[in-house]
């Protein structure tokens, strides 16, 4: 006997310390005494990811969603709800999203990942299914190539791969010029280098077409029948997808000559790099499938003019082309409704680091860093609080909890000293020092710097080591200046956005948290216990009941004590490892 | 022929649109989802796959459709199974061990009754349409 009703209660960490287990008893207890057991089942669930809003109950089928429930309103949730019928108005959540769909509480919405965990990647007839390649038939068969740069142009859509540029400007240059080459190039920048980042990864490997409609479309739009998809080769399942799908493509005609029996002919071929950051920049990019070392030139002239084997180039990221198939099928109208005045649609994060919901997010522009991390991602692990969160990856920079009600789009990031970049999000906790995870970026930026210009090559090092000598106890407060000093000249005078952007975090980290820098420096104190110069760790011994478990667990013998008498760190020998703060059940550890 | 490739897509696009959204005409037709893209694997989704396939080989079950899918979004709760049946929700269930890949067949699928603890939420809203008409 099937039930006819399912109440579900959230089990997530927040709504459980908000009573979602008395909830939930109370419930079971209340549908036992109706005798509805055979008709309503009461179950436990994840996190639901709308944690601020806890304890929530959902019911089933008809997915109504109520929060802020208490227990005195179990009764009225069974008798109101589900025996009479009538929804709960003054428990129903009430999202800012727009319509009337429950769904809409989590403040997403699918344009780019439409398709992923939808679609079995392999397999082309589920993704024509899914409006697949109705927009590369309707911009064929009914549109002229200036139209779909013209749909572009309402969309208002700009480059998600990191500096926002208009799309439709880019395909126009080139449409432009196109006449006087006699070749055009349609790149996909799939060389997704950000720590923490695997947006294009996804999609990639969810919705492998989606990419190549949008680059025929760019072929049709632009005039080109040369694509190209440079795509690193740490990403093995989503270039075998990438041929799968260009194969399938061939065979249904929407790939290669004369597609879709209108004369026009394009196909796409799969450039493999080795994973160096730089190749991410468009004109290294440009180099590496060219067969160069993948180092930037100067611009101009943009590769839009002047690109690949110097003939026009349209390049684009992954996500980029992603939406652009909605937008055409769409209309751009439709697309720009989405977003802020000067950012349309939705950008894809990847949020990971500090926080209960890691995963994939997207989300319209405008919407705050708050929603993102609380409403969606389910706030902070272990109660921890927020400090803050890094966006866009090595030239990105830190936001603070100050800034957490800000809507998020291109302008705002870079005027709170950071950028969209590709859209990674890292959330940090009061664990993490903010000058040690500075170091971790410079760091990156230095190692993957491919030392074409001596800005980013000698400046990035200098800054490097200033960091290391801070981290080390050994700052002094000149360190300070010479790293602003260093920093502004290499935003200016690198040759690329790479030198261009890594002094960034330092900016931003110094903006926000340069009382952090200080305490290194002046008071040589790590406030979050993270670097290891400057860290001792004693055993408080009015705390401490003897329990041995420090002892045994220290990896070099360096804490005695007694079974039941305070224990004692032998501050010499211990190697700070932290083992024994980790392992206190008392909390009789501390850091200083 | 008489048929021009682009009405051949269409036409393959409104036969799939439905098969993928109603599956009607084959009403206990059974969907188990899998999540496969990088993160999910890595987390065990391919031992996932293979304890649905040999337990519901097992039992002789064969009206079940496994499709493997990229990611949901749902990362955290890797590896995620959507089901996707008659009489009951559409329901995604996150952290989907070996062990509860065989409640999700004996409860859900046979029994009729969600599995405790693992349900998660559609990670967001669609904006393709789903087709609002029958057959």
């Amino acid at each position: 006997m099937p039930y006819k009703n399912f109440c579900l209660v959230c089990s997530g960490n927040q709504c459980e310390s908000a009573k979602s287990e008395e909830i939930f008893k109370e419930l079971k207890k209340t549908v036992t005494d109706l005798n509805l057991g055979q008709e309503i089942q009461v179950v436990k669930t994840g996190c639901f990811g709308l944690c601020t809003q806890g304890p929530i109950v959902k019911i089933l089928p008809d997915e109504t969603f109520y929060v802020g429930v208490d227990t005195g309103d179990v009764k009225a949730i069974i008798h109101e709800h589900i025996i009479g019928g009538q929804t709960i108005e003054r428990l129903k959540f009430k999202g800012k999203a727009p319509g009337k769909d429950p769904r809409h509480y989590q403040k997403q919405i699918r344009i780019a990942l439409r398709n992923c965990g939808v679609i079995n990647p392999e397999d082309i007839t589920e993704y024509i299914g899914r409006d697949g390649y109705a927009a590369l038939g309707k911009a064929i068969f009914e549109m002229k190539p200036a139209d779909v740069i013209e749909e572009l142009r309402k969309s208002g859509l700009r480059g998600r791969g990191g500096a926002g540029f208009p799309t439709w400007l880019k395909w126009k240059f080139t449409h432009d010029v196109k006449d006087q080459s006699d070749e055009v190039y349609i790149v996909c920048n799939a060389d997704e280098g950000d720590p923490g980042a695997y947006m294009d990864r996804s999609i990639l490997e969810g919705d492998p077409q989606s990419v190549l409609e949008a680059m025929t479309l760019a072929g049709y739009a632009c005039g080109s029948s040369k694509g190209y998809i440079y795509i690193r080769a740490e990403y093995p399942l989503a270039i075998e997808r990438l041929y799968t799908a260009m194969s399938q493509a061939r065979e249904y005609g929407l790939l290669g000559d004369n597609i879709l029996g209108s004369g026009f002919n394009f196909d796409i071929e799969i450039r493999l790099g080795a994973g160096a950051f730089v190749c991410g920049e468009e004109t290294a990019l440009l180099a590496s499938i060219e067969g160069e070392r993948g180092m930037p030139r100067p611009r101009p002239p943009f590769p839009a003019v002047k690109g690949l084997w110097g003939k026009p180039t349209v390049i684009n990221n992954v996500e980029t082309y992603a939406n652009i198939a909605q937008i055409i099928l769409r209309g751009g109208d439709w697309f720009s409704q989405i977003g802020t005045e000067k950012s349309k649609g939705t950008k894809v994060f990847a949020l990971t680091g500090k926080i209960n919901n890691s995963g994939l997010v997207e989300v319209p522009m405008g919407t705050t860093l708050r929603e993102i991390i609380y409403d969606i991602g389910g706030g902070i692990p272990k109660g921890k609080a927020f400090k803050a969160v890094q966006t866009g990856g090595p030239s990105g920079g830190v936001i603070t909890a100050d800034h957490l009600d800000t809507p998020i789009d291109y302008e705002n990031l870079v005027a709170l000293g950071s950028m969209m970049g590709s859209g990674g999000m890292i959330v940090m906790d009061e664990d993490d020092c903010i000058v040690d995870v500075t170091k971790f970026y410079l760091d990156f930026s230095v190692e993957e710097s491919c030392g074409k210009c001596a800005p980013c090559r000698i400046g990035g090092r200098k800054m490097y080591n200033i960091l290391n000598k801070i981290t080390r106890g050994n700052g002094t407060m000149e360190d300070i200046q010479h790293l602003k000093a260093l920093a502004v000249p290499m935003q200016k005078a690198s040759l690329c956005g790479l030198g261009q952007a890594a002094p960034n975090p330092i900016l931003s980290t110094l903006r926000y948290f340069e009382d952090e820098y200080l305490a290194h420096i002046q008071d040589k104190r790590c406030p979050a216990g993270v670097c290891k110069a400057l860290v001792t760790y004693t055993i408080d011994p009015d705390i401490c009941i003897g329990c041995t478990v420090c002892s045994r667990k220290c990896p070099n013998n360096c804490i005695t004590g007694e079974r039941k008498e305070p224990h004692f760190i032998d501050q010499e020998r211990c190697i700070k490892c932290g083992i024994c703060y980790k392992g206190c059940k008392f909390g009789a550890v501390k850091i200083a | 022929m008489g048929q021009t490739p682009l009405d051949a897509i269409n036409e393959l696009r409104e036969k799939k649109r439905l098969e993928l959204h109603y599956r009607k005409g084959n009403e206990d037709k059974i969907e188990i989802l899998i999540g496969m893209g990088s993160s999910g694997i890595a987390s065990g989704a391919k031992n996932v796959l293979r304890t649905f396939n040999e337990i519901l080989n097992e039992r002789g079950i064969t009206n079940v459709l496994i499709r493997r899918t990229g990611s949901l979004g749902l990362d955290h709760a890797e590896p995620t199974v959507e089901i996707k049946m008659t009489g009951m929700p559409d329901i995604i269930y996150g952290k989907v061990t070996q062990d509860v890949a065989q409640q999700i067949i004996e409860k859900h699928i046979i029994g009729k009754e969600l599995v405790c603890g693992h349900i998660y939420d559609r990670p967001a809203q669609d904006v393709v349409k789903e087709p609002t008409h029958a057959l």
